[in-house]
């Protein structure tokens, strides 16, 4: 098969391919394919049921399919060419691409690529709960899949491990199907979710969050028969003495999300140990020539409507790119104290805007946020209460950046 | 039931898989029981996937003979079979005085037993070997390699069942009578007659030793936990590294490549009374942690994709409580019979040898014909992330399944999960198609392609999701549909 030439590959046709799709087309770029490996695009909105999505893009609360399908609707309208049932298996540094489809083999050669894959799930296997293998352990989204989109029940006595938003909504999910969720475990001392979901998802439907517990024990043969559960010191290491057992047929997990960065790597990306997402500058470029990511595939996202938006700004960059050939270099490095677990992006010109994504390591009260250059602040952000749950954005205008020295952000209490 | 087999072997791990396999080559009817619903589910398929050189083992003994044996002959059984394997060569290393002294020892152990190539080699040529491993010096063993040990019993069963053996599975044997000189075998499912038992019942080989009437055998069960850690560490892994045995000989947790790309930090080592329970536990994870990064210098948590346990049967002498060598019987009080007990590592690198010889004792009480049919060679499921572009292309032009990926993380095709769902030994478990293609076996751990699975059994076989089962017998997945 041809070598197909385009100006934009985007890998993905989730919320962060759908959207960049759209806003290069907005910005005159036509030459454009998003590759999707599901049968249909929209990723994983497809599952997400619930309402929620769309209060910071749309002004409106949608589902998960609504709020993709407004995407999806100005794709087809735009006439943006896409496939789906394709799995891209390699980036090259070149910026080759090759999926497998039922066609064949596709090759592309692209002038940018967007990654835009998204995240998978932290498994049982990643965190080691002790115990045996039975079935019966489901990762809440893989459950969310069962029973959303193959309407298929995966069990009636549940234990949640992980307070991540997920879990909590798949508590109230198998709640509302008629499943008796006994309780959630955290192991940090505080959730791990947004406070809206706690409220609608838990409170409202009386399931107990336990902080600073964890499951030292899944137990069953063939199926899981019970869980043992234990409380856990300041080091999350189980209390001896603190066991206590509960009887449930199917343990959920909602520990955490990865960004899936698997063919990042393959085409050379440097990633952030912090983020596990690819290093990137203001413009949401890798350290790749040309490859941009944005999207949980950069950062787990708290929600949607900033996926969307970050692959706007991607876009509007990768139109730019495509347009005039090359990119400011972003010499200026953003760096931060021990309160803030990272940033994007890491990089910055100095002489465009930005914003700066970043979440805190633990909750904080009444602090303030400062970004400094030369020991002088640039722009301060107060908060009232600062949550590791909540992304934070802070704008900044070009003309606050003085010279071309790195940028720290500190946290003030 | 009113057939009579001519032999039927209980325990369809790689043991009583390869006697199949080499009692097939005869013109008998043979039918394998095993108690799971699949081959390979205990010791044999929880293990570090070694082909051992054979030099830790007392010269002379069946574990000694059969295991350098097994190994000389390994590439050829892998071509037949088609099973990934890679003779990747394994260091011994050791840091003290006294770990030269044990290297020593097993050098001259193994030279005895006839390991070929066996040296002793310095820091420098360590590091050239493996510079992932830890140690300063090693014994070299360039005869060692690595093999997957799901796929080559699965292999043998399936070879055994292409020359006419029938397997079947949930058979958990509760009772043997002898009446007329024709056995009775109870399972939950039926009885089964037969003129010979072959007993490869591994961690039961005791009981059912018993059953058979063959009393005093005692297995101590050692448990070892492992870790299994992503890929992405598999490329500084050339080969198996493994410490220096301490004055107890037996080898403590070591470093083992998958020939998937892998790595397994484990086993530790403990003796447990329950058979049954694979149950990992914090207390050992956290031990294989620092005994694993002796071996290996990138043993890190976010490159930890899984656990798993096995234990293995070891046959212990009442009195002295020493580990003995591996059983193989006939006794003449105890007629057509064959009995195997206390068959642990190196069981894996033995299985042929074994088989050969309990086939020879069989023959020395029946002449046996041959299967005119027997065909040696079995071809497994293609794996088409391993090929070429070009082949990948004709391979999708041939059948358009190749161009659905349904495991993402291992590259697995839907055509590659229709051949595993529709196997010969008639398994139907997701386990079983995991341990067939990889999918499920990446760093999402089913996340993905799970539900995939789950999608085209039902479509393959016509099943309910209530139906479907993850691995054992009563592994239920689902409780019902959402809504009617």
């Amino acid at each position: 098969m041809a070598i197909i030439n385009k100006d934009v590959v985007i890998i993905g046709g989730g919320p962060a391919g759908l959207a960049a799709a759209v806003q290069l087309r907005n910005k005159g770029i036509q030459d454009i394919i998003i590759i999707e490996r599901e049968k249909q695009l929209g990723g994983i909105l497809r599952q997400c049921i619930h309402d929620g999505f769309g209060l910071t893009r749309f002004k409106t609360t949608l589902s998960g399919p609504e709020y993709s399908g407004r995407f999806i609707e100005l794709v087809e309208k735009l006439n943006i060419e896409y496939i789906t049932d394709a799995t891209v298996i390699d980036i090259t540094p070149e910026k080759k691409v090759i999926a497998v489809s039922k066609e064949g083999l596709l090759e592309y050669q692209a002038t940018a690529v967007v990654l835009a894959m998204g995240c998978r799930e932290r498994t049982r296997g990643a965190i080691s709960i002790p115990g045996t293998r039975p079935a019966g352990v489901y990762n809440a989204g893989v459950a969310q899949s069962y029973i959303n989109l193959h309407n298929t029940m995966v069990g009636r006595e549940v234990i949640i491990l992980g307070s991540g938003d997920i879990g909590m909504i798949m508590a109230r999910r198998m709640t509302l199907e008629g499943a008796k969720v006994q309780a959630v475990f955290e192991v940090q001392p505080y959730p791990s979710g947004l406070p809206r979901n706690i409220q609608q998802c838990l409170d409202d439907y009386d399931i107990p969050l336990y902080v600073s517990h964890t499951i030292t024990k899944i137990k069953g043969v063939s199926r899981v028969e019970g869980i043992t559960v234990s409380q856990v010191d300041e080091n999350m290491k189980p209390i001896p003495g603190t066991e206590k057992d509960y009887a449930c047929d199917t343990l959920i997990l909602s520990v955490g999300l990865i960004p899936e960065n698997e063919l990042s790597l393959a085409c050379g990306v440097e990633l952030d140990g912090r983020t596990k997402g690819a290093i990137v500058d203001e413009n949401y470029q890798t350290t790749v020539d040309g490859v941009f990511a944005a999207g949980n595939v950069l950062q787990v996202h708290d929600l949607v409507d900033f996926v969307s938006l970050e692959a706007e700004e991607l876009a509007n960059s990768v139109a730019e790119y495509i347009q005039v050939g090359r990119l400011m270099d972003c010499g200026i490095q953003i760096t931060t104290d021990a309160n803030i677990s990272h940033t994007i992006p890491q990089r910055i010109s100095g002489h465009k805007d930005f914003k700066i994504s970043m979440r805190v390591r633990k909750p904080l009260k009444n602090c303030q946020i400062d970004v400094m250059q030369n020991d002088a602040v640039i722009t301060t952000v107060k908060m009232k209460k600062a949550i590791p749950a909540e992304m934070i954005q802070i704008k900044i205008t070009k003309s606050r950046i003085k010279s071309a020295d790195n940028i720290k952000m500190v946290v003030r209490c | 039931m009113n057939e009579v087999y001519d032999v039927v072997i209980i325990g369809a791990g790689v043991i009583g898989s390869a006697i199949a396999r080499e009692l097939s080559r005869y013109d008998l009817k043979i039918a394998v029981l095993d108690k799971e619903l699949d081959v390979c589910c205990e010791t044999s398929g929880r293990n570090s996937g070694v082909l051992h050189g054979g030099f830790t083992y007392k010269t002379g003994s069946l574990k000694a003979q059969c295991s350098v044996e097994g190994n000389a002959e390994f590439d050829k059984v892998a071509a037949e079979l088609d099973v990934p394997f890679k003779r990747t060569g394994k260091v011994v290393v050791g840091f003290t005085e006294s770990d030269m002294k044990s290297l020593l020892k097993y050098k001259a152990i193994g030279e005895a037993n006839g390991v070929p190539g066996l040296e002793i080699v310095d820091k420098q040529r360590l590091e050239e070997l493996d510079s992932s491993a830890g140690g300063e010096f090693a014994m070299y063993s360039p005869t060692s390699g690595i093999l997957n040990p799901f796929i080559y019993t699965v292999a043998l069963a399936e070879n055994a069942q292409q020359n006419g053996v029938k397997f079947y599975f949930d058979r958990e044997v509760s009772g043997i009578n002898r009446k007329n000189g024709i056995y009775e075998i109870t399972t939950p499912k039926e009885v089964y007659k037969t003129r010979w038992v072959v007993n490869c019942a591994g961690l039961n080989s005791a009981k059912i030793s018993t059953m058979l009437g063959i009393d005093g055998y005692t297995l101590g069960g050692f448990k070892g936990e492992y870790f299994v850690l992503d890929k992405k560490v598999g490329k500084y892994l050339n080969m198996p590294v493994y410490p220096a045995p301490g004055p107890t000989g037996g080898f403590a947790t070591h470093a083992t490549p998958t020939v998937d790309g892998n790595v397994l930090i484990g086993p530790d080592s403990a003796l447990v009374d329950d058979f049954t329970d694979y149950g990992i536990t914090s207390p050992a994870m956290e031990k294989l942690i620092i005994d694993g990064a002796k071996m290996f210098k990138h043993v890190k948590r976010e490159h930890f994709i899984r656990n798993f346990s096995g234990i293995r049967p070891k046959l212990i002498d009442k009195d002295t409580r020493q580990v003995l060598d591996f059983v193989l019987e006939s006794r003449d009080e105890v007629p057509n019979v064959i009995n195997l007990v206390g068959i642990e590592s190196p069981g894996l690198t033995s299985a042929l040898p074994l088989a050969r010889r309990a086939v020879a004792l069989l023959k020395e009480k029946e002449t046996l014909l041959p299967n005119e049919k027997f065909n040696p060679r079995r071809r497994g499921i293609l794996c088409f992330a391993a090929q070429s572009d070009e082949v990948k292309k004709e391979l999708i032009a041939k059948d358009p399944n190749y161009g659905e990926i349904i495991c993402r993380c291992e590259t697995v095709t839907k055509a590659e999960i229709v051949q595993a769902v529709n196997n010969c030994l008639g398994v139907e478990t997701v386990m079983g198609i995991k341990n067939r293609t990889r999918a499920t076996m990446g760093r999402c751990q089913g996340g993905y392609c799970e539900t995939r699975i789950v999608e085209i059994i039902q479509e393959q076989l016509n099943k309910q999701a209530t139906e479907v089962l993850y691995g054992r017998t009563g592994s239920t997945m689902f409780t019902g549909k959402v809504r009617g």
